[in-house]
């Protein structure tokens, strides 16, 4: 069972797709508040599974996932309930066409009645000044650049108050110039002390940012350590090749 | 020439002699509002169902899919005329409409019949439609609704189904269309529509060909601009697309 010092706690979980790939083999993990885990890993090895598996977009074929002490993976929850306190960002950002900027970060918090409408503007303001985004508020997602599309993205997960944040490869489909607006963000975030757990190919931001990184292929962790440990004493010889290759 | 014989008596004169004309355009015209009412109000009515089957079909339970998968299989593999007999016969010798006429030519006693059995057959192909229009939105769109914690229902209303309504309604309003052509079928249970009109001028003047042609002609006037209109909007649409 999770104790006080754990937010998440993963137990053995498994996915098979329809089709059998196995996409995670037996993947246990924990992720104590404040920690920021970095997972790599090549292509295909099921990081991204595994990160979509902790808000449950992906419902393990088996295994247990603890949020706050509560067995997440079990039917009677109400994941609605705690997928509000786990922000997630998203490669492709996701941001609602439909909708403005202003209308993307209010929508969840005041739909669900956790925040006014003008507590929940007032809110989204503070977020947006934070970025230097605060003049877009009204324009809509197709009028910004991919960098300031993920920033906002960040910003409508931000004012959900979450404790934690998932950032799936939250830069992979930036242009290379807007990454680096994308990564300073998120090192904003850790350093404010915020959770996260990030899949991630930029190493050099894993090791820099980190407090924890896993390598994960074929479905399964196969080592995890402090970043400069993990990159400069790497264990497994599948670690070493992958990052033989990448760094 | 030897082909000449093949059109003998098949002279103009014979396809557009409209002479009936000053006598019965009545028949026409309130047979082309017949036609409008009767397709309107099916294609309408028929959305509301239309939906709830939509969300049948694209649920996780499997009954739920299979329920509203064999009712949109029944009325697409069954022609029309089938469903208007059964219904006409069927339901509505049960359920008795009183032969009350409104606008002077409109028999409720057949004209809710008409539109019932149009409404189900239409919310068949309508919910296809709008199933359509939901599988098309980028399914990041209901993750990211959904992982900010709204219900399923809340994403679909708040976040997937605006989005959708741009590919759904092109697509309907082609439906509708269909139906102004379809409900012509609704003339062998005497409702008095365009063909019907047409139908009782041929035989009242023995004039069997020039009124069918003005009713193809009518049919014309009304469907060809509505699907080219159709196609001007949905270009436009299409524009405000691109990012």
């Amino acid at each position: 069972m999770a104790t006080g010092s754990e937010l998440i706690r993963v137990e053995d979980v498994t996915k098979k797709f329809k089709g059998g790939v196995v996409a995670l083999n037996g993947c246990s993990l924990t992720i104590s508040p404040g920690e920021v885990v970095a997972i790599i890993g090549p292509s295909g090895s099921g990081k991204s599974t595994l990160l979509r598996c902790l808000n449950l977009l992906e419902t393990p074929t088996s295994g247990h996932i603890f949020f706050d002490g509560v067995d997440i993976t079990d039917k009677k929850v109400d994941i609605n309930l705690h997928r509000r306190k786990m922000g997630m960002v998203f490669q492709h950002f996701n941001l609602f066409p439909h909708k403005t900027v202003m209308q993307n970060i209010t929508l969840a918090p005041v739909t669900l009645k956790l925040k006014t409408e003008d507590e929940a503007k007032k809110r989204g303001m503070e977020l947006l000044e934070r970025i230097g985004l605060a003049d877009k508020a009204n324009e809509y997602p197709n009028m910004l650049s991919g960098g300031q599309k993920q920033r906002i993205a960040i910003v409508r997960a931000l004012c959900m108050e979450p404790d934690v944040m998932l950032f799936d490869e939250p830069t992979s489909a930036l242009d290379p110039e807007m990454v680096g607006e994308v990564l300073d963000l998120m090192r904003q975030l850790a350093a404010d002390g915020m959770t996260m757990a990030i899949v991630t190919h930029e190493m050099g931001f894993a090791r820099e940012v980190a407090s924890r990184v896993i390598f994960m292929d074929g479905g399964a962790i196969l080592e995890e350590n402090t970043p400069s440990e993990l990159f400069d004493h790497p264990q497994n010889p599948r670690t070493q090749t992958f990052l033989s290759k990448v760094l | 020439m030897w082909w000449s014989n093949l059109f003998a008596g098949m002279s103009p004169a014979n396809f557009f002699n409209f002479s009936f004309l000053p006598k019965y355009l009545s028949f026409f015209v309130q047979g082309l509002e017949y036609t409008l009412l009767l397709s309107v109000i099916s294609v309408g009515l028929a959305v509301i169902p239309a939906l709830a089957l939509a969300l049948m079909r694209l649920s996780r339970s499997r009954i739920v899919r299979n329920l509203s998968g064999a009712y949109i299989a029944v009325f697409r593999s069954t022609p029309m005329m089938v469903q208007l007999y059964i219904i006409f016969y069927g339901l509505f010798s049960v359920i008795r409409i009183p032969s009350v006429v409104i606008l002077g030519f409109i028999d409720l006693s057949r004209f809710i019949p008409g539109v019932v059995a149009l409404a189900l057959n239409s919310s068949a192909y309508v919910a296809e439609i709008i199933r359509a229009g939901i599988l098309a939105v980028d399914g990041g769109q209901n993750e990211a609704a959904r992982s900010l914690g709204l219900s399923s229902w809340q994403s679909m209303k708040l976040v997937v189904l605006p989005q959708a309504i741009k590919n759904i309604l092109p697509a309907l309003a082609n439906e509708l269309v269909t139906m102004v052509k379809e409900s012509s079928i609704c003339s062998v249970l005497g409702m008095t529509e365009l063909i019907w009109g047409a139908k009782t001028v041929a035989t009242t003047t023995y004039k069997t060909l020039s009124p069918y042609v003005l009713a193809a002609l009518v049919y014309f006037v009304i469907n060809y601009p509505a699907s080219k209109a159709i196609e001007a909007i949905e270009r436009r649409m299409r524009r405000g697309d691109r990012i």
